[in-house]
């Protein structure tokens, strides 16, 4: 066997690495997963504390354990701990997806009861313990589209500054404070837009355009992120190229810079829209809480699906559930409208990228 | 290539390789180059050994004998497989997805591919110094040379494992140069003394043979020099295989010189001829290697 | 006449073909990307302005005129702890996890469906915080009673568990879980990323030297990606720091400031306490709040510094 001091080469064949000479057969790991599963389920059965939770935690800790004792007999203690960190690891990403399960599971349960043809249409003025969420709705597409029309164009012109005419301490502060920028917490964003208008406006202020204000200062870092990195990538010889036969420099950038990384600005954005979409805390603070549709951002408070979701929770009306109801709704609601931005801004980014040679 | 008598393609997965034919019982040795040679280096046969990525083939029908205590030089024009030849012998080659290996390469007769060899301890056995010198960037002198140390041995004292280090670095002649930084980063050192610690971190786990895959080519030519005398003396202990494309170092360092040819790119690689280096750069016996070694091409 | 910018090289190449002369054009465009960026620094600076004109009247108020009578050190302390312990906890359990995971995507995963697994990582994060919230009080709180009630029998002697258990499952101690799952694709993407670019060369130098794969991960790919994983760790703190929603409608709150994770009296976090309080408030209270949003703005902007400093050391070193 391998002594410290001694080398193994006298005799040192290869299958002199462990005590019983050998490899595990390939379906060891399989195998130690279904007995340490039926192990469990036995165990738990008879104890009478049986639940799914419990029993998977069981089965993962007596497998862990099983292909260790099993391994380091036939192939010796290195290769025992790399097959239980292997299996720890695997367990860990299966820990980890759990959650993302569950939260689909449930929201989807709890959210198809609330759903129906009135919580589409109707909103919620003047009744009690009902009505639907056609005003959250309409809302969130205000405040997110108003928000979005800030903080796109500035959003792209900066990321141009930056990757195009950007030099000296204008460009290193404004990359500085972008970083900074991506760590405001959205409550804070909030609050800022709430002083800002308050300071103009006169206390008590709630509107929708105050609301997209606080989503833009979010937005924005995120909007100059993504399209710098897309900026990036286009070549400097598509530049130089355009340059060369005399276009002055903002033909370039508008006729071939943009429309090269055009698929990934338009991914980057609905990316962003997708991410401040579900914003509640900072529309708390500036757009209030309203009951009937508003459709202008100018005058008047405005409702936003996440808003609405948080209020049909914390202050049901006279039938709890029906609100808890609507309040899953809403969360369905979002979350499907996330799910479909993103899975929209992948495929428009295959569907229209050039590819660069 | 796949109905080759009795063998079998081996699909090489790490650690799941399943059989190559024909291998001779385990702890037998075939012939007299398998005989345990004086100093504990081993020989390595191979046996109509063809090497593919997927469905391409890189190397093809390779038969030779890689002898003990001597250095055998692998020569021939980039791209025609004695990376990948090499690679197979330490079973590297298997971790690159979707590679395989066919025929037979035994380490004193025991099969490198048989069933229940672990490739962990086939790579211990059979130690690689890289092209590009890849000390780990976090450990100092003294931990990268006893890096594989703590991997293998159990519990050595620290008497020991100074000992240890110190005859690697010894052996490596690089000893003198930082016995006084021994707990400096690895990566603080020039390019040719970088080389010497990653062939120090090698030699001090003791294996039987050492593949070198072009040591020198990012080396400045004294470094160069001064890995070639090391490998002049390290031949004492170990077998060594060396893939160079320097043709003058394959003639200086080596015993033995192997080349590898194409027919032509897209085609693999194949052994045209192996003998004594003076041979092989004097009077080849193969048209092809005349014109290689004397730079009619590549 | 502006100047062009002769340290690009397009702008080189500009200033040799149009001859130095700027079009219409081009001044139009470039001073439009200018003000762009001018206008992002002037809303940071009038964020920073804005918030701290309205919570300066709190920072002068004596004590007895703000509501609660205390003074905005002893108003703000229980939360800034509450906050940062809420966040640590939640660190202290994603990052661990964060690392298995992006381990588990890069290494040990088959390569083809590591793709489609980062994505389904990734998905955690576009989910909105009210949804959290409403599965954290609704799903994982009931699912939690019982593992909190083991805890304090089985650990009670530890003070973070030291009961008595909540039966709502109201508690930091959820809250905290779901912050984790909240954070672990930031950290988990920021893993993956360095850990996929450990250089080959030092994965087959270990290999080489017969190490086992998960030998091989601990002498190269963990110390590489070190730095990484530890600024991607803070990047994470820092969003549970400033979380809103998934805390305030989870914790059951008390004002209480201890280190017990699993009862049912708990301290607040800045961010929820603001949440909760501001729609009804008027007058003095809401510069107080706004004062408290400038305590969080600060500890966030700390935490996001330090991460970003131990990127760039890791540059330059």
């Amino acid at each position: 066997m391998e002594s410290a001091s001694q080398s193994p080469r006298a005799g040192a064949s290869l299958l002199a690495s462990s005590v019983g000479g050998g490899i595990l057969p390939g379906w060891a790991t399989y195998a130690v997963l279904g007995g340490a599963a039926a192990l469990s389920t036995a165990v738990l059965l008879a104890a009478g504390a049986f639940t799914a939770a419990l029993t998977l935690a069981f089965t993962v800790l007596v497998a862990c354990v099983a292909i260790y004792a099993w391994s380091r007999a036939v192939e010796g203690p290195r290769r025992a701990r790399d097959r239980v960190m292997t299996m720890a690891i695997a367990a860990a990403f299966g820990l980890a997806m759990i959650p993302l399960f569950s939260l689909i599971f449930e929201v989807a349960k709890r959210g198809i009861p609330g759903l129906s043809l009135e919580f589409f249409t109707s909103d919620a003025r003047g009744v009690v313990g009902g009505g639907g969420a056609e005003h959250a709705i309409v809302g969130t597409l205000m405040i997110t589209g108003v928000a979005a029309l800030i903080s796109v164009p500035i959003g792209i012109m900066a990321a141009i500054y930056l990757t195009e005419y950007g030099t000296g301490r204008l460009r290193r502060a404004l990359t500085f404070f972008v970083d900074v920028m991506t760590g405001i917490p959205s409550i804070v964003a909030g609050l800022f837009a709430y002083a800002l208008f308050e300071i103009f406006l006169g206390p008590g202020i709630r509107l929708g355009v105050m609301g997209s204000v606080a989503l833009s200062v979010l937005m924005i870092p995120i909007v100059i992120r993504s399209a710098e990195e897309v900026l990036k990538i286009v070549p400097a010889h598509l530049r130089e190229a355009a340059y060369a036969l005399g276009t002055p420099k903002w033909k370039t950038i508008t006729r071939i810079v943009l429309p090269t990384a055009f698929a990934g600005l338009v991914t980057g954005v609905m990316l962003a829209v997708a991410r401040i979409i579900g914003e509640t805390a900072p529309l708390l603070v500036t757009t209030g809480v309203i009951d009937s549709l508003n459709s202008d951002p100018f005058h008047g408070r405005m409702q936003n699906l996440a808003v609405y979701a948080y209020n049909e929770y914390r202050s049901p009306g006279l039938m709890k559930q029906a609100s808890y109801d609507r309040a899953w709704a809403a969360a369905l609601t979002l979350i499907a409208i996330v799910m479909i931005l993103n899975v929209a801004a992948r495929l428009v980014y295959r569907r229209y990228k050039t590819e660069i040679r | 290539m796949l109905g080759a008598a009795g063998s079998k393609r081996s699909e090489a997965r790490a650690g799941q390789v399943r059989t190559t034919a024909g291998a001779p019982a385990i702890g037998t040795s075939s012939g007299a180059a398998g005989a345990p040679s004086g100093r504990g280096a081993k020989t390595i046969e191979v046996k109509g050994v063809s090497l593919y990525y997927g469905d391409f083939q890189a190397v093809e029908d390779v038969t030779m004998k890689i002898e003990p205590n001597k250095v055998t030089a692998l020569i021939g024009s980039s791209g025609c497989g004695k990376t990948t030849f090499l690679r197979a012998l330490n079973r590297m080659h298997e971790l690159t997805p979707g590679a395989a290996v066919e025929g037979e390469i035994s380490l004193d007769g025991e099969d490198v591919y048989g069933a229940g060899v672990d490739p962990v301890q086939v790579r211990r056995l059979v130690g690689m110094v890289f092209q590009s010198p890849n000390p780990f960037p976090t450990m100092s002198v003294y931990e990268n040379v006893a890096a594989g140390l703590s991997l293998n041995a159990k519990r050595m004292k620290k008497a020991e494992m100074d000992a240890v280090v110190e005859r690697s670095l010894r052996g490596a002649n690089l000893w003198e140069e930082v016995k006084d930084r021994l707990d400096k980063a690895g990566s603080g050192l020039s390019g040719g003394q970088q080389q010497r610690l990653c062939i120090a971190r090698a030699i001090a786990v003791e294996p039987e043979v050492l593949l070198m895959d072009e040591p020198c080519s990012a080396l400045d030519p004294v470094a160069t020099l001064a890995i070639e005398d090391l490998i002049r003396e390290l031949k004492d202990r170990y077998t060594i295989a060396i893939v160079t494309h320097n043709m003058q170092q394959a003639a200086r360092a080596s015993d033995l010189t192997a080349f590898f040819n194409l027919e032509k790119s897209g085609r693999p690689g194949r052994l045209i001829e192996i003998g004594p280096t003076e041979t092989i750069f004097t009077k080849p016996a193969q048209q092809a290697t005349e014109d290689y070694v004397s730079g009619r091409f590549g | 006449m502006a100047q062009v910018d002769t340290t690009t090289n397009a702008g080189q190449l500009l200033a040799a073909a149009s001859g130095g002369r700027r079009r219409p054009g081009d001044r139009i465009f470039s001073n439009t990307a200018t003000a762009a960026a001018v206008t992002i620094l002037a809303l940071l600076a009038g964020v920073a302005i804005f918030l701290v004109a309205e919570g300066l009247p709190a920072v002068t108020a004596a004590a007895s005129e703000l509501p609660g009578g205390k003074s905005l050190l002893d108003y703000v302390a229980p939360l800034a702890f509450g906050t940062v312990l809420a966040a640590t906890f939640a660190a202290l359990i994603a990052v661990p996890l964060a690392v298995a995971v992006a381990l588990f995507i890069t290494h040990i995963a088959p390569p083809r469906i590591a793709l489609t697994l980062g994505y389904l990582v990734d998905l955690l994060a576009a989910i909105p915080s009210i949804v959290y919230g409403l599965w954290g009080i609704f799903v994982l709180g009931p699912a939690a009673v019982p593992v909190m009630r083991w805890l304090e029998e089985h650990l009670g002697f530890i003070p973070i568990f030291e009961g008595p258990a909540s039966v709502t499952g109201r508690t930091m101690f959820v809250a905290g879980l779901v912050l984790a799952v909240m954070i672990l694709p930031i950290v988990s993407a920021v893993a993956r990323e360095v850990f996929s670019q450990t250089p080959r060369k030092l994965q087959e130098g270990a290999q080489a030297l017969g190490a086992t794969r998960w030998e091989m991960i601990r002498m190269t790919v963990l110390p590489f990606g070190r730095s990484s994983v530890i600024s991607g760790a803070m990047l994470g703190l820092g969003r549970a720091l400033g979380e809103t929603m998934a805390v305030t409608i989870i914790l059951s709150v008390s004002g209480a400031v201890s280190f017990n994770l699993i009862s049912q009296a708990n301290p607040s976090t800045i961010a929820a306490n603001i949440a909760l309080n501001f729609p009804e408030s008027s007058g003095i209270a809401i510069n107080l709040l706004i004062a408290t949003g400038l305590v969080l703005f600060a500890i966030t902007l700390v935490t996001n510094m330090g991460a970003r400093a131990i990127i760039a050391r890791q540059n330059r070193g």
